[in-house]
């Protein structure tokens, strides 16, 4: 058992966990007065996993401490609609699971289904973290199915759109196709040719045999496999560009039109050996570039799916029902829980309470009133509310935002890649060389067409474009690999090169250089007991400012009986814990981050929260700063808070009060100076900024709409990770260089080699394998951590 | 060199039988889960459910 020396999440660096016992379930550390389990989840979920037998579960789950800890509320999403019928009465469904992390993990959630009695299959995929459930009967069916995998801790979502097109990869599948094909074909044209090598005395018409038979087999691989390389060609011409695939293609046609000449004419060698490897390790090199990159978009994609929902549409007789977000109109009802986003715009009845951080930045909740224009995207901090909707879905503020970004995405598609420039003044050299070969050998020298193919095109093939090709793939798959272990996703192809040469850090406030979620204020007047106590009954609360309280004092037991007035406070007897008005306390001004405990008889106790910065904020600002990037802050919030976060942190100019226009304007600004800015944002009201920057970052933590119009998405908890990946671009792009150069300096020795006609196929093959090990064994190093 | 007659056949029979192979285990997707595939070697014998469908 590992997991009992695991620090619990929560606490932070330094402070000692108060047990050394572990959630028998969760392996959470356990506080004085916990018997065997962290809260009631993990307790349900230890005895359902027993009841199942499938206790060996634990012996080898490898999950993290705090992972599995079942939520308390269920998810509220309707899965019965998303059943597809099959045949004979049978349902199917898929949804995606959080925190499928292990094999063990998989192991348990299939076997817990598979012990329903009416389940035909379960199977879920470790590296999609997609369940397929399958059974006869009701479609409803697939509620307790997910509310089964739930208890057991994971998180369940939809299997959404965004998912499936971040996992059907048919690109993909295409090129590990072409790679299966390419590496048959070469491995047979080289049992062929190696004969040809060996053999010097070889009776001719064996030899014509042998070159007919690598000629039958190098053919259509080339044809076939070589389909990923022709098709990009074909679209960089017809857009009148040069791509490194334009290279490679004409270079492998080029070589098996050679050999197909020396086929005919029976000439000493032909070269369907070089065209097919090439062929093979290119692709070999873009089949690990695209699951590495695969990877990040699904981790980003999960991301999203658990922030997808639906919303609990009211009905004209008072009752609710959840229904997809797109399926609302205007004027429709919306009932808004306690704590919840909402996904539409729309105005209350009433006066409302709400966390505007995502779309405007501000960190205090806000006092709404009735009638007043409620954005999508802000969180119902007070009482459920009714909410009428003013614009459906895709004429929303929210859809009319991504809009937005569609075209600044398409804008950044113009980013010219380190690959490409080199291939733009690369590929017209060697066509000019390769023609001036032909030409030479042709003309003046004498000899026939055929004879002068043969240097001209071994000259396009050792300075074939094998070690520029790969030499940029193999250090992106590197260090897009070892970011992913840091919780770095990168989900862009450019994102890498971007990183590294921003030259200027823009950040935001609230749930950026914030956590984003209040934190109880220190105030050495309280009474340990007293929070002990108000602790207790906030245990058994999911509004953010009880969740706060128990962040602050996790050691207070669980209250029994303990009553929620939702929006208001809890209550349990003669104690009170809530707002400032439920506690029956006159309040001076209240700012929403306060919380009243009072008990009958005796004066109230105030608890103050504020938004704490994250513990790294200041050291990874330092080392942006190292970095050579100027660092600013611009948050929508007040001045005051803004400051006190410039101040905390060291970061340089600050800004509040920004909108998301001022925040877009400013990265516009720096770009029309000539800067490359970095942003870093985490809410709606910053995307607009993060699809014009240069490059873009988003914290794990995000709204869905920030972390769409990201390049970079930070999964782990804290901020220290930006810097880190900014060195890892930048080494990234250094090695990308000195492969680049490398591959270049290979081909003034062998150019002249090639054009002079000393080059047989033996020698090529040596050049090209040669060089491509040499490029990847130097790409290894950007996986590395760098101290620099 | 009548031998090539059988070897070379024979050699290309088998590249093509492993290409085959190669382009079934893709179609039939056992590529799409290589971590689970990993895992789930080692998984215990199923504690079946006493009711068949």
């Amino acid at each position: 058992m590992t997991h009992s020396l695991l620090r619990p999440e929560g606490l932070h660096p330094g402070e000692q966990p108060l047990s050394r016992l572990a959630c028998a379930h969760c392996g959470v550390a356990l506080m004085p007065g916990q018997g065997e389990f962290c809260c009631n989840g993990c307790a349900g979920a230890h005895a359902l996993v027993r009841g199942l037998g499938l206790d060996a579960f634990y012996r080898r789950q490898e999950t993290s401490a705090g992972t599995l800890r079942p939520p308390e509320a269920p998810s509220g999403v309707d899965f019965a609609p998303l059943a597809r019928a099959g045949r004979e009465g049978e349902q199917e469904l898929d949804l995606i699971v959080s925190g499928l992390t292990c094999g063990a993990c998989v192991w348990l959630v299939e076997q817990a289904l598979a012990a329903e009695p009416d389940v035909l299959r379960a199977r879920a995929s470790l590296t999609t973290r997609r369940l397929t459930i399958a059974w006869r009967g009701a479609p409803s069916r697939g509620n307790q199915f997910a509310a089964l995998v739930a208890r057991l801790g994971f998180r369940v979502a939809p299997w959404s759109p965004a998912c499936l097109r971040a996992t059907e990869d048919a690109e993909g599948r295409a090129l590990v196709r072409a790679l299966g094909i390419a590496a048959f074909g070469s491995m047979n044209v080289m049992l062929v040719s190696i004969a040809v090598w060996v053999g010097g005395d070889m009776d001719p018409a064996t030899r014509h045999m042998m070159h007919w038979l690598a000629a039958l087999i190098g053919l259509p691989t080339v044809l076939v496999a070589g389909m990923p390389f022709y098709r990009s060609a074909f679209d960089a011409i017809r857009a009148r560009r040069v791509n490194m695939d334009l290279a490679v293609s004409i270079g492998i046609v080029a070589t098996t039109l050679m050999s197909l000449s020396e086929t005919l004419r029976n000439g000493p060698f032909t070269w369907f050996d070089g065209a097919t490897s090439l062929l093979a390790l290119l692709l070999a090199g873009r089949v690990m570039d695209r699951a590495m990159r695969r990877r990040a978009r699904q981790a980003v994609a999960e991301l999203l799916a658990l922030q997808e929902g639906t919303v609990a549409l009211r009905l004209p007789d008072g009752t609710t029902r959840a229904v997809p977000v797109e399926s609302l109109h205007e004027g429709d009802l919306v009932l808004v829980a306690s704590g919840e986003r909402l996904r539409l715009d729309g105005v209350a009845e009433e006066n409302v309470l709400l966390d505007l951080s995502a779309t405007t930045g501000e960190s205090l909740p806000r006092d709404m009133a009735a009638g007043e224009a409620l954005p999508a995207g802000a969180v119902n901090m007070g009482a459920a509310f009714v909410l009428r909707v003013t614009a459906a879905s895709r004429d929303g503020s929210l859809a009319q935002l991504a809009r937005l970004l569609e075209r600044a995405e398409q804008g950044r598609g113009r980013f010219v890649s380190i690959a490409d420039k080199a291939a733009r003044a690369y590929v017209p050299v060697v066509l000019v060389v390769s023609a001036g070969t032909f030409l030479g050998w042709w003309q003046w020298v004498g000899v026939s067409w055929q004879e002068a193919l043969v240097p001209a095109v071994a000259a396009l093939i050792v300075t074939c474009p094998c070690g520029l090709a790969i030499a940029v793939p193999a250090v992106q798959v590197a260090a897009v690999g070892a970011l992913f272990r840091k919780g770095v996703l990168v989900a862009s192809p450019t994102a890498l090169e971007r990183l590294a040469t921003a030259d200027h850090a823009v950040l935001d406030k609230t749930g950026t250089l914030t956590e984003g979620r209040p934190e109880l204020l220190d105030d050495p007047t309280l009474d340990h007991e007293v929070l002990r106590e108000a602790t207790a009954m906030a245990r058994s609360s999911r509004h953010p400012l009880a969740q706060a309280l128990v962040r602050a004092c996790d050691d207070a037991p669980v209250m029994e009986g303990v009553r929620e007035f939702p929006g208001r406070g809890l209550q349990r007897g003669a104690l009170r814990l809530g707002s400032p008005a439920f506690c029956g306390v006159e309040a001076e001004i209240s700012s929403g981050m306060e919380l009243c405990f009072c008990v009958a008889g005796e004066p109230p106790v105030t608890f103050r929260f504020h938004d704490r910065l994250r513990g790294d904020a200041g050291e990874a600002v330092r080392q942006l700063q190292a970095l050579g990037l100027p660092t600013e802050l611009l948050s929508g919030d007040g001045a005051g808070a803004v400051e006190q976060a410039a101040a905390a942190t060291g970061i340089g100019p600050w800004q509040a009060r920004a909108t998301p226009a001022d925040k877009a304007h400013r990265i516009e600004t720096l770009r029309a100076g000539g800067g490359r800015p970095l942003m870093v944002g985490d809410g709606i009201n910053d995307a607009a900024a993060l699809a014009l920057a240069h490059v873009s970052v988003s914290p794990g933590s995000g709204t869905d709409l920030a972390q769409a119009a990201s390049d970079i998405v930070l999964r782990s908890e804290g901020l220290t990770a930006l810097p880190l990946a900014i060195r890892v671009a930048r080494r990234a792009q250094r090695l990308a260089a000195q492969n680049i150069a490398f591959s270049l300096a290979y081909n003034l020795v062998a150019v002249p080699m090639a054009v002079l006609g000393f080059v047989t196929p033996l020698i090529a093959a040596l050049v090209m394998a040669s060089s491509s090990i040499i490029v990847i064994l130097n790409a290894l190093r950007a996986g590395k951590e760098t101290h620099a | 060199m009548n031998i090539l007659v059988f070897l070379v056949p024979a050699a290309l029979t088998l590249g093509l039988l492993g290409l085959a192979l190669f382009l079934w285990t893709l179609k039939t997707r056992q590529y799409d889960d290589l971590d689970g595939a990993a895992s789930r070697i080692l998984f215990d014998d199923v504690p079946r459910k006493d009711t068949t469908p």
